[in-house]
């Protein structure tokens, strides 16, 4: 049974359209410029990526390699808030139709002000949420009624280490898709994918969860994404593109060719 | 024990656990075995035999003489600085390592700040024959030399925190960046009462010794268990904690916390979080914290590293808020000047993290008849140079 809240949400139409090779990019809001936000997402949009998350810089990203710490601080000192990027993302639903997905850390949000933030996202035209400092059972407790609300799917994370019972509890809470972090590893591109990791690629494979996976840390050219979409519907690349906005390049130019070499 | 922590992992408010999904199972590995290792007789024999013959415990408590008359009430020194090297974090990292063993554990990784809970880190990993690796900020490498160069003569790699303000609160992100990336056989030995639940409580147990023992050696001096007060210095809060610990429910002793004032506490240069912090998630936890009002954490400063910590632990952030403990600020200024003092007045050279409780006395109101204990975190051996700098003495 899908609810109103599941038809209408972009990520599941995603899903639903699309069923395999779906190309996510993340990328740091207020990088490599503080109003270079829109831009960057019009433009991903437009080369045919699938599904953006939008990076909600933090001071102390635990969970990131050096390339996403280093837009973080650059987009800190540049200036970068909440508040910005809520206003540079304003009407973006005028010029962009695929899902969007906010990423950040727990604490800028809280500090926003959790309903104002759950508010802001409905506004914009958010489609989901991925912190991954958010505990699962505080996400139950405290967090799925504001979310479901206003239309909010959040994103919960699994690793090689994860069990699978808690796979499991983690498909049944979640609606969307399940994030799979390809190895024991933090944020960072990676040239390759062991066999370990598709070894583990493929036991999360064969559990048959209600939720499509989408794999994510590590995934930086055509190969790798190739090799994760053999086992899932598709997979995001993060540290790879912002290392390419880190060219002193036009954007647009550089955006648009990265996107090729992954597609074409 | 309304000051302990709940099933759940809070203290009130504060607490908890939050932290990406890759450290969960280590984590909740920990949460559930932790309590039943830690009562383990075989665990509880070898760590009382190592904090006895080890360690060099107990450490004593001793009368300042001097220290009282120029004060005006009764002072003791909970002698921490006697411990092998040098500080209280010894009593955590040998419950730790004991812990990591038990849990199978090939690996140590830690954070450090000033470099003693490194050094203690260091030493159990030398002791143990395990391989250690200890985080320190870059800027922290430069102000506690003596302190790097310990933990390198111990057998440890020392690799410096690159990112953000390159001090304590960087060194942990290094370290949770490392378990993240090594979650299998690796151990994260943290040094105070902080991190996600269990670190808090778990830390807190293992320096619960000292307040088990200030109880009875008080009890030989004085005829009772409880003093009118007991300070300490909080960085991260592992030193007051296991000094409050036994007390925490007996509202008679009054608990004085002291945080870093650096150089005011509105200089824009401090790290007294209680004064400066609002409720926010930093490191696995959420407690008071130095922030932006947009949420992201401030640079905390201090002349002493060990205090330089943006944050405090959820066990002091849920005693500030239910007013159990006192909360105090010092100067870089008056914590140099009480740390100076004491070496004249009683022959000890005080850790200048330590010299911030000292310096509290000077702020609090007492009594003649009043029985202070003072918790002398440390040693001031590896702020020589500190104290060199600043000169008048
Ligand atoms: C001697 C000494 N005292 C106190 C501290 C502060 O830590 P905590 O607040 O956890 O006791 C440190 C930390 O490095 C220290 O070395």
């Amino acid at each position: 049974m899908k609810t109103a809240l599941t038809v209408n949400n972009r990520i599941n139409r995603l899903f639903e359209q699309k069923q395999g090779d779906i190309l996510s990019v993340y990328f740091t809001a207020g990088y490599p410029k503080v109003d270079d936000t829109r831009l960057i997402v019009e433009t991903l949009a437009n080369a045919g990526v699938d599904l953006i998350e939008i990076g909600i810089p933090f001071s102390d990203p635990v969970a990131d390699g050096p390339t996403i710490q280093a837009s973080s601080q650059v987009a800190l000192d540049n200036g970068m808030t909440l508040e910005k990027l809520f206003t540079q993302i304003k009407n973006i639903r005028t010029s962009v139709d695929i899902p969007l997905i906010l990423m950040g850390y727990l604490n800028p949000i809280v500090q926003y002000g959790l309903p104002a933030f759950c508010d802001e996202a409905k506004a914009v035209g958010i489609d989901g949420l991925i912190i991954p400092d958010l505990p699962m059972h505080e996400y139950m407790d405290q967090y799925k009624a504001l979310f479901d609300q206003n239309g909010l799917h959040n994103i919960f994370l699994v690793s090689p280490q994860t069990s699978e019972e808690r796979i499991r509890l983690i498909d049944k809470n979640t609606d969307g898709f399940i994030y799979m972090v390809s190895s024991a590893s933090v944020t960072g591109a990676k040239s390759d994918i062991t066999t370990a990791q598709e070894d583990y690629f493929k036991r999360v494979n064969n559990m048959g969860l209600k939720n499509p996976a989408l794999i994510g840390f590590g995934i930086s050219n055509k190969v790798t994404f190739q090799k994760a979409c053999a086992y899932a519907k598709g997979a995001i690349i993060g540290s790879a593109f912002i290392k390419q906005l880190s060219a002193e390049q036009d954007l647009q130019t550089s955006i648009t060719g990265f996107i090729k070499t992954i597609k074409d | 024990m309304q000051y302990t922590v709940d099933d759940n992992g809070y203290y009130g408010t504060f607490g908890g656990a939050y932290i990406p999904e890759m450290l969960y199972p280590n984590v909740e590995e920990l949460r559930q075995q932790y309590l039943a290792i830690m009562e383990e007789s075989s665990f509880q024999k070898e760590f009382n035999m190592l904090l006895k013959d080890y360690v060099g415990r107990p450490t004593p408590l001793y009368l300042a003489q001097r220290l009282s008359e120029e004060i005006g009430c009764k002072i003791y020194l909970k002698r921490e600085d006697l411990n092998h090297t040098g500080a209280h974090k010894i009593n955590n990292t040998i419950g730790q390592i004991l812990l990591a063993q038990k849990l199978g554990k090939k690996k140590i990784i830690a954070e450090t700040g000033a470099g003693q809970h490194g050094v203690a880190t260091a030493t159990v990993c030398a002791l143990k024959g395990v391989e250690c690796v200890v985080y320190m900020g870059e800027i922290d490498i430069r102000r506690q030399k003596p302190n790097v160069e310990r933990m390198k003569l111990l057998g440890a790699q020392v690799i410096p925190a690159l990112s953000g303000s390159k001090t304590l609160k960087d060194a942990t992100n290094e370290a949770m960046r490392h378990w993240i990336n090594n979650p299998v056989d690796t151990h994260y030995i943290i040094g105070s009462v902080v991190g996600p639940h269990p670190y808090p409580d778990m830390v807190a147990r293992f320096q619960s010794v000292i307040s088990e023992e200030i109880r009875w050696q008080l009890q030989e001096k004085e005829g009772r268990t409880q003093p009118d007060y007991v300070v300490a210095c909080v960085g991260g809060g592992s030193n007051a904690a296991g000094a409050y610990y036994h007390y925490m429910d007996d509202e008679q002793v009054k608990l004085v916390a002291v945080e870093a004032g650096g150089e005011g506490v509105d200089s824009g240069k401090s790290a007294a979080t209680t004064f400066l912090g609002k409720p926010g998630i930093l490191h696995g936890s959420k407690t008071l914290l130095m922030q932006t009002p947009d949420g992201q954490v401030v640079e905390p400063y201090s002349i002493s590293a060990g205090l330089d910590y943006p944050g405090i632990g959820p066990l002091h952030a849920h005693l500030f808020e239910k007013k159990r403990a006192d909360f105090i600020h010092i100067t870089d200024e008056e914590a140099m000047k009480a740390g100076v003092g004491l070496g004249k007045l009683e022959g000890i050279i005080p850790a200048i993290e330590s010299a911030h409780a000292l310096a509290a006395l000077r702020k609090m109101k007492l009594a003649a008849d009043d029985i202070v204990v003072v918790n002398l975190s440390g040693r001031g051996d590896k702020d020589l140079e500190t104290y060199i700098k600043w000169g008048n003495y």
